[in-house]
């Protein structure tokens, strides 16, 4: 009696250094909701971890339970960015004809509300006697952003990788940073966001934008989360066309997921620009001037039965 | 002998009174108003910000407008407090509370107002968890909450030597507002080292409070002149709200006054001679916004680039051409012309002129905030359509004249507990006259 007791409250202090070692990755669930109805044991053999905080923590193999996701970093973590990257993204207009499945991609990742967008493609014509293009806009992540500068709360930031991020948890919905922005990146959660219970009860992250929240503004966040595990943002696998070009500006490659390119000879060859650059916001996204096309411009044009303009292909 | 008399009639001339019929009908409609601001926030506050018109381009709408006139309106308190005090002037003495009524109220509403426009007004505190100094946002927030306590000091300080005279005349005034004075003023004794000190404090504060009142008006300009928008981007932006502040706050103090004389019969201390004057500064002011407008416009409309152009020709000739030529005629080209002839500075036409600078200006920062949004770098696309316009909705609307009503409300409750005429400066100067 008495030894069962003494290993029950082994076991206790162990769950709870555990839970708060794992305290970091904010699942709600209480991941050691089995071991309390006493269904494991301890096994007496014990591995060091690395905790999400980077803490080295003991606990007994017993305990161990695969995860299904990697939880996300801590919000300083993800405030930090990832070490040593520098991420750019190359827009070829060459090669869009408005199928607009980045956008689609780009919306259900994110959860975005069905009218707004955080990926839009223009219809784009500088004048009258020059050619009509299509354009996909993105957040340009610039490297002077003038929604940071402007932010009163550090709840837009910018990340040593580049990428510029909100806090949802942090912003407090003035919009100034909308009023900010000259390429009109940023909406806004003007209402409580149409969620399944399955999206809305996510731990939300800065990095998976994820769930949207009431009152607060949202943007292109260059899909950070899929580059921690090594994957491509939902834009860029989503186009047919090979449009969207993502990589890292220190290791000079970008790829479109079938071809990779040397993002300088990129630029240099087919004579990259970055928009409205004259404002010395300087962007991390890239243009591809729309010349020796792959489709007529009219081909994006076409209509599905609704009168919008077809997402399909 | 005599004289005693002569000061006890103006104290029983500028004693506070009880609302008349006209107080209490006036009262309640703008308690009404109020209420019906106040439910139109509520409604908000539980269904988010999607009440408004506003949308993903416009993204700041009446609330922001309603803001910078409430911030434009406050500024008269320094001007006729500190900057005709400094100037030696004497004739504003009368004014000088209404002046520093009006800055309060409307700073009060100012900072409730960007509250409201708030997605997240319960997160307002990170403003001084997370404040970040680079953002103009922040600089408002110190300004404003400076020139706050600053513009109440200055109504305070001066009031302590009629709250001497107000504990005194308790038969006038009743029990309860008695308990309220004394609250207030009971330490004050008039002593001449009191005196001193609260001369002393009122000059540091008057010269304070110039440089503090420069800054909140071109900080809040700055919320826009720091951004890239056609409209917006402008040098000019700090003296040109400035000196539209200076009017429009000066208009308030007209109508203020000859509202106040109306209803408490005041024209032995309101007298033309103050109309007169006023309308001198109402009318150099007019021309000055004027001058800031002219370079505002027309010289960007002289090489129309073309993100400036679609937005002065939607200003000029375009969707908004009523309301700016509305505001520009009735927030500055009438009045100048009525003020400018003697006639026009007599108290009715004075009124008059007053409410269409009140009005127009208000107008005027509608048309600063809206239409340039409207006019973004790159085209609005893909967006819902109703984003492509903006007009208020009716909890704006009603949220808007809420706060309005709430700064008179505010002004009216002031003037029935407090004499809105200073008694004790003016038995002073009624006193240093006859010396």
């Amino acid at each position: 009696m008495g030894n069962d007791n003494n290993s029950r409250r082994d076991f206790l202090l162990t769950g709870l250094l555990a839970a708060g070692a794992v305290a970091g990755c904010t699942s709600k669930k209480n991941p050691f909701e089995g071991y309390a109805n006493g269904d494991v044991t301890a096994s007496g053999e014990t591995v060091k971890l690395l905790s999400v905080d980077g803490e080295v923590i003991e606990m007994d193999k017993a305990f161990l339970k695969p995860v299904p996701d990697l939880p996300h970093p801590s919000n300083s973590e993800e405030r930090k960015g990832i070490a040593g990257k520098k991420f750019v993204m190359v827009i070829d207009l060459s090669r869009c004809k408005n199928v607009g499945a980045c956008k689609k991609a780009c919306n259900h990742a994110h959860q975005l509300n069905p009218d707004q967008n955080w990926i839009k493609v223009l219809s784009m014509q500088e004048a009258e006697h020059t050619a009509p293009y299509w354009e996909p806009t993105t957040c340009m992540h610039c490297d002077e952003p003038p929604c940071v500068k402007v932010c009163p709360v550090d709840a837009t930031f910018k990340r040593e990788d580049g990428i510029v991020l909100i806090d949802s948890d942090r912003c407090i919905g003035c919009r100034f940073c909308m009023a900010a922005c000259p390429y009109s990146a940023r909406v806004f959660n003007w209402e409580e966001p149409k969620l399944t219970e399955e999206v809305a009860a996510q731990p939300y992250s800065c990095e998976t934008s994820v769930p949207q929240k009431k009152g607060t503004v949202s943007k292109c966040d260059f899909c950070p989360d899929m580059a921690r595990m090594g994957e491509l943002p939902h834009c860029v696998t989503a186009c047919p066309n090979g449009v969207f070009a993502f990589g890292d500006l220190n290791e000079d490659s970008v790829t479109n997921g079938s071809e990779t390119f040397r993002f300088s000879d990129l630029i240099r060859d087919k004579a990259g620009y970055r928009l409205m650059d004259d404002l010395g916001t300087k962007p991390s996204v890239y243009y591809l001037p729309p010349a020796s096309r792959n489709f007529p411009y009219e081909s994006g044009l076409e209509k599905d039965s609704s009168g919008q303009i077809s997402t399909s292909k | 002998m005599e004289k005693s008399i002569e000061y006890a009639n103006i104290t029983r001339d500028l004693l506070p009174m009880r609302f008349s019929r006209w107080g209490k009908v006036w009262t309640a409609i703008l308690l009404a108003f109020c209420a019906a601001g106040a439910f139109a926030w509520i409604l908000q506050l539980k269904n988010g910000l999607v009440v408004t018109a506003m949308g993903d381009y416009v993204s700041w709408g009446i609330y922001i407008s309603n803001f910078v006139f409430f911030v434009a309106i406050s500024l008269v308190g320094s001007l006729i407090t500190a900057v005709l005090r400094l100037a030696n002037v004497h004739w504003s003495t009368p004014l000088t509370r209404i002046a520093e009524i009006i800055a309060v109220s409307a700073i009060v509403f100012a900072s409730l107002i960007i509250v409201v426009d708030m997605g997240r007004p319960e997160r307002f505190l990170n403003l001084l968890l997370h404040g970040r100094m680079q953002s103009p946002i922040i600089w408002d927030v110190i300004v404003i909450s400076t020139y706050f306590i600053l513009s109440l000091l200055l109504l305070y300080f001066p009031l302590l030597p009629d709250l001497k005279i107000l504990i005194r005349a308790k038969e006038t005034t009743g029990p309860r507002l008695n308990k309220l004075y004394r609250f207030l003023g009971s330490f004050w004794k008039g002593t001449p080292e009191q005196v001193r000190l609260s001369e002393k404090a009122i000059n540091i504060m008057c010269v304070t409070i110039i440089p503090v009142a420069f800054c909140i008006h071109t900080v809040t300009s700055w919320l826009f002149a720091t951004t890239y928008r056609p409209g917006w981007d402008s040098t000019n932006f700090g003296a040109y709200f400035i000196s539209g502040a200076f009017l429009v706050g000066a208009g308030a103090v007209v109508v203020a006054m000859f509202v106040f004389r109306k209803a408490y019969h005041l024209e032995k201390y309101i007298t033309e001679l103050h109309f007169d004057k006023m309308g001198k500064v109402l009318v150099m002011l007019a021309l000055l916004y004027l001058y800031f407008n002219i370079n505002e416009y027309l010289v960007p409309a002289f090489k129309m680039r073309k993100p400036e152009a679609a937005h002065l020709e939607d200003l000029f000739a375009g969707e908004y051409a009523p309301m700016f030529w509305f505001a520009i005629f009735t927030g500055m080209l009438v009045p100048i012309v009525i003020l400018l002839f003697k006639k026009g500075r007599r108290p009715l036409p004075m009124f008059i002129a007053g409410l269409m600078v009140v009005v127009g200006a208000w107008f005027k920062r509608y048309l600063i905030v809206t239409p340039t949004l409207l006019h973004p770098f790159l085209p609005m696309q893909g967006v819902a359509e109703k984003f492509h316009h903006y007009f208020p909705s009716w909890q704006e609307w009603a949220i808007t004249m809420g706060s309005l009503a709430g700064t008179l409300l505010i002004i009216t409750f002031f003037a029935r507990i407090f004499p809105i005429i200073p008694i004790h400066e003016t038995i002073i100067e009624q006193h240093e006259k006859a010396v």
